[in-house]
């Protein structure tokens, strides 16, 4: 915080309720780093929704593998992104590396993204994409050509055994990919809910409502990118593929859901110290993020659709506009799930006796902007993804005129 | 043996090699041990921390030069009180005695820091009510920082206990006065700490007025023998305030 | 066939690696970071005379002896140049009201310090007391295990420092610390906190705020030391600490301290 934005620190100290500690008046973990575990649960959700396919053979998901794996590439690419812009000096970042403190969570960070960033992810789509790159190079003119050619490290074997090969190693990178996609975004769990001294984080279950919530996102979020993106490429939409990834969303909607409730009655029924302060949290500073936003519109309006969608028969467009709905809803309520965890954390003195406020800046480095901007990010990446490593061949599109 | 390895393998494998061997050389061959080394760091911490500049010097160190204000100190009120309490940081002065000179206070607005009334200062803590006690005069007038006994002695409780006294004027006991109950040598006003009242420890003493057959008209009368098994009065009534049990 | 030879050339090539001269020293020397730093590498005292093994330094606080007076916040902050605004501090004074109704007011003693913000009658007041805080200096501290690079650590004497060089202002240790003792420094930009005035207790002398207390309700000893007021203290008194169902065996210890207080 630089002195000239002690004005605001200054306001702040009038919409303190109650008592807190001196040092608590500030919030530390802004939006950026509501953003953070946002962005890695995306990944997360869209690699086990990719292996889906592979692993668990799910073969009416097939129209979105590719798809999944560069939403989640796009996304894993810009998830460093706000932590780096939230450090105190982010110009020692590259300390997580050289000199990590086994004993912390987050010194975790560097490791396990470089694991699955290049040890899973990139080796998987490499694998995957490396016969077309490989025939893509040979057919395309300059530059497409030497992009494709770079890409596929200039091999040249396209047989049937080498693509066999090919299949195999991506069934074992994916293998592989699941627990390492639930160590990437479970770890952020874990750093939450390793923290003794915070009540509203401190729980076994963080790290698997984190995970359970990210592959709600992530499904959510393919959902959305596959109706958006086939109209555009002039394709039609496979609705049985979407009919079964609806499915599964609404299961994951169902563990997910299940997994915070049985927190919010545990809490209750136990009925700690802490219970007070929490519920004048929730009451007061929560009320419309967490009621509202994460479980009414969040949960259970796309659970209640998604229900409906399964009992009744609807036709093909009201189907199609219910998904679109229930996913971008999903978005609005997981997002608002980081939110309360993360800011809700921090609203609250750690002597249970007060609560403070997060006043959001708009510009500066940890402003509303900076954070639009890398949730816009991943997008125009993916943008260039898809010129580069098209998810879908012209005859899987379809005739968007035969519906 | 190499044609046996697929085509693809053999072009990771370079990469790989490529990069994890580059990391391996950078981690342990070129980057400096002052850059990984966590007991360096930590070494350094330290040292920079020990260097830092100390800027109270301790009360220690104030009589070695004014050894006339440290004797008078010694014997009063203030004799525990760090001469940088009230004078602020004094090392640069220890340093350059002729030119830094610490800070004195000398207005009236300094003493109550301490001395003001608070409720939730303990009891017995010496402290005034500000707008009346001798208002607009500097403490020091009256009192010598360095040996601050009141210039006159208090005649009356209340000129230290005047939360007891506000207490016990709007209570049954208002014309009882302190000293029915408490026997005050003299000395207590000099050294409040060092000599100190009685406090009533049988249940007769309050039964001189309040057990049955007692002379005292307008005293609520019980049965000593009964009333209150074998506790002493005050366990249950606050004698300042006995009304309220 | 050729796995087994990959194989072998790959553990070859790794272990002359980490055996290397260098790396043996980065692999012992490195491989204990939260082992408390006494000596450098060559086995030197990093102070002369002064041997940090033999101290292991806590503090005590009378309770009933504050008088909320807020000397020692002010010693500090000039004694540490903490940043003067009232959003950072090292240590603070927290003033109680338990009234008859057994509701419970507490408020910093700096934010306004002419008696309590809230307007309370002198009859209600069941208990009132001042309460001063500041860093533990726990002996299992979870911001040390929090840190991702190892910028905290403890002391072989018992002190749980910053290295601001090496801190990268993450806020990890901020929030796992339950007594918000820590503070982002709004200038470097790293964490800070109370170091018990560690550039004064080396040379024998007392904290500021130990220093400048008028009634002595702050005490500070050395745990080693048989005959220090800290050691009598802990002798005299029921003693308590802050949170101790966390379980990070603080070393500031408070003597009456009230149930209210957390």
């Amino acid at each position: 915080m630089s002195p000239d934005s002690f004005h605001t620190l200054y306001e702040l100290l009038g919409s303190v309720s109650g008592f807190i500690y001196p040092n608590e008046l500030e919030i530390r973990w802004s939006i950026l780093i509501v953003v953070y575990p946002y962005v890695t649960g995306l990944v997360a959700g869209a690699f086990i929704l990719a292996s889906l396919v592979k692993v668990f053979n799910v073969k009416n998901v097939q129209p979105v593998y590719r798809l999944s794996l560069l939403t989640a590439l796009a996304f894993l690419l810009v998830a460093p992104l706000p932590l780096q812009a939230h450090l105190g000096r982010p110009e020692r970042a590259y300390e997580i590396f050289l000199t990590p403190h086994f004993s912390s969570a987050m010194a975790m960070f560097g490791f396990v993204y470089l694991w699955y960033l290049m040890g899973v992810l990139l080796l998987e789509m490499w694998f995957e994409y490396r016969r077309d790159l490989v025939v893509w190079s040979r057919e395309e003119k300059f530059p497409m050509s030497w992009i494709h050619g770079i890409l596929s490290l200039f091999s040249r074997d396209v047989s049937e055994k080498a693509v066999e090969f090919d299949m195999k190693a991506v069934r074992t990178i994916t293998i592989i990919g699941i627990p390492s996609a639930f160590l990437l975004h479970g770890y952020v769990g874990f750093i939450f809910g390793s923290v003794k001294a915070n009540p509203w984080w401190s729980s076994v279950l963080m790290p698997i409502v984190f995970l359970m919530s990210a592959i709600v996102s992530g499904i959510a979020l393919v959902i959305v990118l596959y109706m958006v993106l086939i109209p555009l490429k002039g394709g039609r939409i496979d609705m049985k593929c979407l009919d079964t990834l609806s499915s599964y969303l609404f299961y994951a909607v169902i563990v997910d859901f299940s997994l915070e409730a049985l927190d919010f009655i545990h809490r209750l029924y136990e009925s700690e110290e802490s219970i007070q302060i929490l519920g004048t949290l929730i009451a007061d500073k929560l009320l419309i993020s967490l009621v509202v936003i994460q479980i009414l519109l969040g949960m259970l309006i796309p659970a209640g659709i998604l229900v409906a969608v399964k009992s009744m028969k609807f036709d093909q467009e009201l189907r199609k506009l219910l998904y679109f709905v229930s996913a971008i809803l999903i978005q609005l309520g997981i997002f608002s799930t980081r939110w309360n965890v993360v800011i809700g954390g921090q609203l609250f003195s750690k002597s249970f006796r007060g609560l403070t406020t997060y006043k959001m800046e708009v510009m500066g480095v940890e402003g509303l902007l900076v954070a639009l901007a890398f949730l816009i990010l991943p997008f125009i990446i993916l943008g260039v993804l898809i010129k580069i490593l098209p998810p879908w061949k012209a005859s899987e599109l379809g005739e968007a005129k035969t519906s | 043996m190499f044609e046996r390895i697929p085509e693809q393998i053999r072009r990771l494998a370079i990469v790989f090699v490529i990069v994890i061997g580059g990391t391996l050389v950078l981690r342990y061959l070129i980057l400096p041990p002052s850059l990984i080394e966590t007991r360096l760091h930590q070494e350094s911490t330290i040292e920079r921390e020990v260097a830092k500049q100390v800027k109270f010097a301790g009360a220690v160190v104030c009589g070695g030069c004014h050894e006339d204000i440290a004797t008078v100190k010694g014997k009063g009120f203030h004799k525990s009180l760090s001469c940088e309490s009230c004078h602020g940081p004094a090392a640069m002065h220890t340093e350059d005695p002729m030119t830094v000179k610490p800070f004195a206070p000398r207005q009236r607005k300094f003493c109550p820091l301490c001395h003001a009334y608070d409720a939730s200062r303990p009891t017995g803590f010496p402290q005034i009510n500000l707008t009346i006690h001798n208002p607009l005069k500097p403490c020091i007038t009256c009192h010598n920082p360095h040996h601050p006994e009141p210039p006159t002695v208090p005649k009356e409780c209340s000129a230290c206990h005047a939360q007891i006294a506000r207490t016990k004027a709007v209570s049954h006991h208002a014309l009882v006065s302190c000293t029915t109950c408490h026997k005050t040598p003299r000395q207590h006003r000099v050294s409040p700490r060092r000599v100190k009242p009685t406090k009533p420890d049988t249940r007769e003493f309050c039964g001189k007025c309040h057990r049955e057959g007692s002379k005292r008209k307008d005293a609520p009368k019980i049965d000593l023998s009964t009333h209150g098994e074998r506790y002493l009065c005050w366990e249950c009534h606050y004698p300042h305030m006995p009304g309220a049990a | 066939m050729y796995r087994r030879g990959f194989l072998k050339g790959l553990l070859w090539f790794l272990s002359t690696c980490v055996f290397s001269r260098n790396g043996v020293k980065n692999v012992i020397a490195g491989t204990n970071p939260d082992a408390p730093v006494s000596t450098n590498a060559n086995g030197k005292s990093t102070i002369e005379g002064y041997d940090p093994t033999k101290h292991r330094y806590a503090m005590g606080i009378d309770v009933d002896k504050c008088i909320g007076c807020n000397r020692c916040v002010e010693a500090c902050t000039v004694e540490n140049d903490v940043p003067p605004e009232p959003f950072f501090t090292r240590t603070w004074v927290e003033r109680y009201v338990i009234k008859k109704d057994k509701s419970v007011h507490v408020e910093n003693i700096a934010n306004g310090s002419d008696g309590p913000k809230e307007m309370v009658e002198e009859a209600d007041i069941l208990r009132s007391f001042f309460v001063p805080k500041l860093c533990n200096q726990c002996e299992n501290p979870p911001c040390v295990q929090v840190c991702p690079v190892g910028a905290t650590f403890s002391t072989e004497d018992g002190v749980v420092l910053i290295d601001s060089e090496r801190c990268i202002g993450c806020g990890y240790c901020i929030q796992a610390c339950p007594y918000g003792a820590r503070y982002l420094h709004p200038k470097t930009r790293t964490a800070d906190k109370c170091t018990f005035c560690y550039h004064r207790i080396v040379k024998g002398m007392l904290p500021a705020c130990v220093e400048v207390c008028p009634t002595g309700a702050r005490l500070f000893g050395d745990l080693k030391n048989r005959a220090s007021r800290l050691v009598r203290f802990e002798r005299m008194n029921k003693i308590h600490v802050l949170k101790p169902h966390l379980n990070t065996h603080p070393k500031v210890y408070y003597a009456d301290l009230d149930g209210e207080v957390r």
